[in-house]
């Protein structure tokens, strides 16, 4: 013992302002990367809605695409995106839920092949049934398309509902579906609504999937309405309806040769942006939201 | 025997436990028995020839140190264990009076779990309301019927000491309680189903000395309904609260007895070096 020296109380309060250095470096390094990170993203925008302040508009938003820029709008584009997004969501959501619950309640250990041949079959049911280029061809591809993001989410928020609050419910004698549906679900919803509209966020901006299927830029007609006045009030034509989304209709209005579309395309790109934005909002609000109600 | 304080050799200190002056009890038919109970965790045997009775309507302890598989024998009463995989059973645990064996293969877990109570280690109420919290074990038996389930959850506050400090706030999340509240909440919630056992699994390790005390006595109260068999860390918990005392070692029930005997005259020396303190 001897041969170690003793530490002075000079030598600590050394250490420690040292450290205490490291600390304040760090808060002022991890400060200046979010603040980069959302400068760009600011820059980004505000270009977007200057290069195309001259298309806002209400006829913007009313008007289908049309020869002219000045009298081209995105109604289409914005009605089709939107019932896109709405059979995406109404595909994965119960889909995504369904298997990440067997994936963490119930799968035995070589459950990854599964998974992988569920997803492939599934695949081959969107393309093989001859679906066409239909809106709910599209909203099955993007669904395809998010499902990993949404099962993942999934599985994170059924693992994090403590073993002791299963083991609370198994002790009282429930069977292991009725612990899932009146406690680890309704525990992890915040987390599985928050990956859904992560996954929707993602799925809203993709072009590729969408023009795979063969979706059409010009598209000067709405998909008949879901609702319709007389008996049985719901009409399901609108699925099997072409249809265009916002990603594409900008993707063709950039690559028009005649400048004035430009202003059409970052219109479009700041509203999609917009979209996405508010999406991302809504998802923390939500995880804010249970995160307070439920603390373990 | 009785309020004596042995400290039969010399040596470490012995922990101070106070033995209330109990007549040497008598044990009353048993509610179960555990016969050549043997246990493992894939090819880890934690239990090896458990045999023990379980007294009716009294209060039977488990103690050891840590690892010695007490637990483990708590938690085949409720077959906690099929939860894990790789787990295995070996011998029987007869639930009297209709000569079930728990852990027989042909025994549904579920339905062993409709019988036998538990309340664990750390409070854990669901994040539902007070009243959900007592109400889910009587809704899984399929009890619908509002005013029998208020009457049924509140009979079972009142049994668990918590009725009066919640009776007001029953539709307030059961995560706003304290921590002791939580445990008698938890307990409340296992007495509603009217279990014939309930088991204990450290239930005050979590919790301050008063919310402790309350604990204690009321568990010392329930015996009068219920078979209890709880395990503890704590010697003077033990000696407080049971009936009986089991002392396990490494997977083995080394010696079960009257709790003052055990605590003043234990017969093996292995016990008497843990009531002891030699380790622990």
């Amino acid at each position: 013992m001897a041969a170690v020296a003793q530490l002075t109380l000079e030598d600590l309060r050394a250490g420690l302002g040292w450290r205490k250095q490291l600390d304040k470096l760090f808060v002022i390094v991890g400060l200046l990367v979010m603040i980069a990170c959302l400068a760009i993203l600011a820059i980004l925008f505000l270009d977007l809605v200057r290069d195309g302040a001259s298309r806002f508009g209400w006829d913007f938003f009313t008007s289908f695409p049309s020869r002219k820029a000045e009298r081209a709008g995105i109604l289409s584009a914005a009605v089709g995106t939107t019932m896109i997004m709405f059979v995406t969501a109404l595909v994965a959501l119960p889909v995504g839920v369904a298997a990440a619950i067997y994936l963490e309640e119930y799968a035995p250990k070589n459950w990854f092949t599964g998974i992988i041949y569920g997803l492939l079959a599934l695949g081959l049911f969107v393309y093989q049934f001859g679906l066409g280029q239909s809106v709910l061809s599209a909203g099955l591809t993007l669904a395809l398309l998010i499902l990993p993001i949404v099962i993942v989410a999934t599985r994170e928020a059924l693992r994090s509902v403590p073993k002791a609050i299963r083991e609370a419910a198994y002790g009282l004698g429930a069977t292991r579906w009725e612990v899932t549906r009146d406690h680890v679900l309704p525990y992890s919803t915040g987390g599985i609504l928050t990956g859904l509209i992560l996954g929707l966020s993602r799925a809203i901006g993709e072009t590729a999937p969408i023009i795979t299927i063969g979706a059409l830029s010009f598209i000067a007609f709405l998909p008949p309405s879901p609702v319709s006045g007389e008996f049985p009030f719901l009409n399901f034509e609108w699925l099997r309806s072409e249809f265009t989304a916002m990603p594409i209709q900008m993707f063709n209005w950039v690559s028009r040769p005649d400048q004035a579309f430009q202003a059409n395309a970052a219109a479009a790109g700041a509203i999609l942006l917009g979209m996405t934005l508010l999406m991302n909002a809504l998802a923390i609000w939500i995880r804010y939201r249970f995160r307070k109600r439920i603390n373990w | 025997m009785q309020g004596e304080q042995t400290s039969p050799s010399a040596g470490p200190p012995s922990v101070s436990i106070t033995v209330e002056d109990r007549k040497a009890v008598r044990a009353n038919a048993p509610k179960a028995r555990a016969e050549a109970l043997n246990f493992w965790y894939g090819s880890n045997q934690a239990l090896k020839g458990i045999n023990l009775s379980i007294p009716e309507h009294q209060v039977t302890a488990l103690i050891g140190p840590s690892g010695c598989g007490k637990s483990t024998f708590l938690r085949c009463f409720n077959r906690m264990h099929d939860l894990q995989p790789d787990t295995r059973y070996q011998g029987s645990i007869m639930l009297r009076p209709d000569d079930i064996n728990l852990v027989g293969a042909g025994v549904d877990p579920i339905e062993v779990r409709m019988r036998i109570g538990m309340v664990f280690q750390k409070p854990n109420p669901f994040p539902k309301t007070v009243f959900e919290n007592v109400a889910y074990g009587l809704r899984l038996r399929g009890v619908r019927n509002r005013t029998d389930l208020a009457e049924r959850v509140e009979g079972a506050l009142r049994a668990a000491a918590i009725w009066d400090e919640v009776k007001d706030r029953l539709s307030d999340s059961a995560l706003a309680l304290s921590g002791g509240q939580m445990q008698r909440l938890c307990i409340a919630r296992a007495l509603a189903t009217q279990p014939e056992i309930l088991l204990f699994d450290e239930p005050t390790s979590a919790l301050d000395p008063i919310a402790t005390a309350k604990i204690e006595e009321l568990i010392s109260e329930l015996r009068q309904h219920v078979t209890i068999l709880i395990v503890t860390h704590n010697m003077q918990q033990a000696a407080r609260v049971s009936d009986f005392t089991a002392f396990m070692y490494l997977g083995e029930l080394v010696e079960v007895g009257a709790t003052s005997m055990i605590f003043t005259n234990p017969g093996k020396k292995a016990t008497e070096d843990y009531i002891t303190g030699r380790y622990g």
